[in-house]
């Protein structure tokens, strides 16, 4: 018996030594291997795509760094994400649209760039969006990977079969809710306006109004121009100009698109923003005209929301250095000229906002609004830029959007829906520690 | 003569295969002697009961219980981190802001009106789809015991929407009730109106509780089947030749010895219907408004979804809801224990 077990054991060990050996082998592979970095990445269009481009090629010219570009849904990216980072995990890189709320996550660059000035001199408009407030004040906390607008886009095509002219640049939200519904009812389109069910699509209609938002560092959600914007939406819900369909079938917060709908020419006004164009682009191709239009007036502005998503570095990090050599890569003038090419993005880069990029796309439809939204970049009201750069806006997203949908289904009054926006307000605050009465 | 061939090399392998197996499980016990022995030695015979238990009990205190240890802690701290050591202790607040209410009844007098909201909605839905459940259930597994064609068959399609995924359910029922979906289509082409099936509040609710007992029902009428089968057939001869007529039969013979397995049925369901989330999320969202937002989604969307995630209020939450669930598993318990001893 004994000799048995004896053979058993040599037969063992002889089957082990050779994955030792490998194992050995692989430890010393390891130490030659290069520096990975791992980017959490959600896309909207083609984005994911270009980047992996880019990336491959940063990869050739960097071969001591290997950059992982994890593709994760958006909803990834605003549910589980921010759980990852406070329990001190997560990417080293990740693509953010909550700038603001995550920021006590961010690494400050500026120490690990080889030229921080030129980060200085060409994003010195969004660097803001992205401090900690008790960063460093001059800190290089990311970049935006695109810089967004919240604008209509209408189905022109109806437009024209129902012999309706659109309205013009200085149109109001009345005036489009009229026409829409005209089309509409016209060439029995089911939805004459849509908007994406998100705060940040309701504030731009909000600050037109006349709405503030903010009163220096404090919240400032319910004045006469938000509550104009808010009974826009309830009385556009009640008379059809919006429909539940959208809205309605779902509750909460969740966010709600209509870029289905669009591409299915069943809508005729969709307030969404410069991020959808390159997927209508796809999906519309030429089965119908559409384009951005300029955003509707109220009596205190014509502005949309900025906004959109930035690269940031996670404090995290083990390779902060690699992950700055990505970064400086990435917001480099040609890599990022030629990202913002071929998506179709707005370049949150000042030399290439001055200079102009040559999209690369032969649509008309696009070329079209790509020309509307640079426009309206420079009419945005600043009361939108400063709300956009607020820390704590997505608390007040939240209690808006969630609340006026209350309103809307007709569980409660406006008047009882602002109450409750506040108290939901203070609430958010108190969570973050901050004590508002 | 080749085939005789393999036979015998196909056996000789199969031996020589169950030759060193049987020497490996040898070998293999025999190392695993000695450590043994000496553990007996300090623990006793009767202590080798808790060093056989104790893997299993490692697996489920890491799994089960630190994470309720855990879930009570975030109910008693305050903060939207995820962090303990950075949550501070704020005792009773997250209960007393939930059960906070002026009224119980209106929910538009609470301060965490939306919990209440889930609440009401959760005590219509279980109502009502448990007593759905419980009856179609009974109704299905009377018709699947009786003398039916391709009963077989019959069992297969009430059983079938049980083994589909909860996310497929809901998709599936989407698709058909939806603005532009199936049944829209079919009113629309039999010259009827269009219905905003999951966009009006009535009938959203009106659909979670149908599609949840369309999902689930196979399950309770299989348990009731096995009860039904469990009744002596001695009885319904006796009574058929009794003349008895068939309602009484029912009443006397069927609900009377079926009582145990229906209770469990009952109980079962109910624990379901409290804990329903995954096929009314996906199918409505809540929506519209929080006409369908039951419980849990309450407490996941308080965790996880909003931006900014309040932890202990939705721990606070879950613990209510245990609290509840505990009771109609005791309950449950209890009539399980009864049904043996009688």
């Amino acid at each position: 018996m004994f000799k048995q077990l004896k053979t058993i054991t040599g037969g063992l060990m002889a089957l082990c030594m050779p994955v030792a050996a490998m194992m050995a082998a692989t430890n010393s592979v390891k130490a030659a291997d290069p520096t990975e970095v791992r980017i959490m990445w959600y896309s909207d269009g083609n984005e994911g795509d270009v980047m992996r481009d880019l990336l491959d090629r940063f990869e050739k010219q960097n071969p001591d760094i290997k950059v992982m570009l994890d593709r994760v849904p958006y909803k990834t990216v605003v549910e589980q994400l921010p759980a990852l980072l406070d329990s001190g995990q997560g990417p080293d890189l990740a693509r953010v649209t909550d700038l603001g709320g995550l920021s006590r996550h961010y690494l400050d660059l500026r120490p690990h760039l080889k030229n921080a000035k030129y980060f200085d001199d060409n994003f010195a408009s969004s660097l803001p969006w992205f401090r900690p407030a008790t960063g460093n004040k001059d800190g290089i906390y990311g970049v935006m990977s695109q810089l967004a607008l919240t604008l209509p886009l209408v189905n022109t095509t109806l437009f024209q079969q129902a012999g309706i002219p659109l309205p013009g640049p200085k149109a109001t939200w009345d005036d489009w809710a009229k026409a829409s519904k005209a089309v509409a009812d016209k060439v029995k389109a089911p939805y004459p306006m849509a908007f994406d069910r998100s705060g940040h699509r309701i504030s731009g209609m909000s600050i037109s109004m006349g709405g503030k938002f903010i009163d220096g560092d404090k919240p400032a959600l319910v004045d006469a121009g938000f509550k104009s914007a808010m009974k826009n939406l309830v009385d556009w819900h009640a008379n059809g100009a919006m429909s539940k369909a959208l809205w309605g079938s779902v509750g909460g917060t969740t966010y709600r698109g209509a870029t289905e709908e669009f591409a299915n020419a069943q809508v005729v006004f969709y307030m969404s923003g410069t991020w959808q164009f390159t997927q209508f682009a796809k999906t519309v191709a030429k089965n119908f005209e559409w384009q951005a239009v300029a955003n509707p007036c109220g009596p205190a502005a014509c502005t949309g929301m900025p906004g959109g998503a930035a690269l940031v570095p996670i404090k995290a990090t083990k390779n902060p250095q690699a992950v700055a050599r990505v970064v400086e890569y990435f917001a480099s003038e040609p890599v990022y000229e030629e990202y913002h090419a071929r998506t179709l993005f707005l370049p949150a880069h000042a030399g290439l906002a001055k200079k102009g990029i040559n999209y690369v796309t032969d649509d008309a439809n696009v070329k079209k609004s790509l020309a509307i939204a640079v426009e309206q970049v420079a009419q945005t009201s600043p009361i939108a830029f400063k709300f956009q750069g607020y820390e704590h806006n997505r608390i007040l997203f939240n209690a808006m959007i969630s609340r006026v949908n209350q309103a809307i289904s007709g569980e409660m009054s406006l008047d009882d829906a602002y109450t409750r926006m506040q108290a939901d307000i203070v609430e958010g605050f108190a969570a973050k520690g901050i004590k508002l009465q | 003569m080749t085939h005789q061939a393999t036979d015998q090399g196909s056996r000789t392998l199969s031996a020589h295969f169950a030759r060193g197996f049987g020497l490996a499980y040898t070998a293999l016990m025999r190392a695993l002697e000695p450590p043994f022995a000496a553990i007996q030695k300090r623990v006793g015979i009767k202590g080798m009961a808790y060093v056989f238990v104790a893997p299993n009990m490692i697996i489920f205190s890491v799994f089960v219980a630190l994470p309720m240890i855990l879930n009570i802690w975030y109910a008693l701290t305050g903060s939207n981190r995820l962090m303990i050591g950075e949550r501070p202790f704020v005792g009773l607040d997250n209960f007393s802001a939930l059960l906070d209410c002026k009224d119980y009844l209106d929910v538009n007098s609470c301060k965490q009106d939306r919990f209440w909201r889930a609440v009401h909605n959760s005590v219509l839905f279980v109502a009502l789809q448990v007593t759905a459940m419980v009856a179609l259930s009974l109704v299905t597994a009377l018709i699947l015991n009786g003398k039916l064609r391709a009963r077989g068959f019959f069992r297969a399609v009430f059983f079938f929407p049980v083994l589909l995924s909860p996310v497929v359910v809901a998709l599936i029922w989407k698709w058909i009730l939806q603005r532009d979906g199936l049944l829209n289509a079919l009113l629309l082409s039999s010259g009827g109106e269009r219905v905003a099936f999951l966009h009006d509040a009535s009938w959203s609710f009106f659909w979670t509780v149908f599609v949840s007992v369309w999902a689930h029902m196979g399950f309770y009428a299989l348990i009731l089947l096995a009860g039904l089968q469990a009744i002596p057939a001695d009885l319904y001869e006796a009574a058929e030749m009794d003349g008895t007529p068939k309602w009484r039969v029912f009443w006397r013979i069927t609900v009377p010895l079926l009582l145990p397995t229906l209770l469990v049925v009952v109980i079962l369901s109910l624990i379901r219907a409290v804990q329903a989330f995954d096929e009314i999320y996906v199918l409505t969202g809540g929506g519209p408004g929080t006409a369908t937002q039951f419980i849990v989604q309450y407490i996941y969307e308080t965790a996880f979804a909003n931006q900014v995630h309040l932890l202990g209020l939705a721990a606070a939450a879950s613990l209510l809801v245990a609290v509840v669930l505990m009771v109609l598993t005791l309950l449950q318990l209890r009539i399980s224990y009864h049904g043996k001893t009688s």
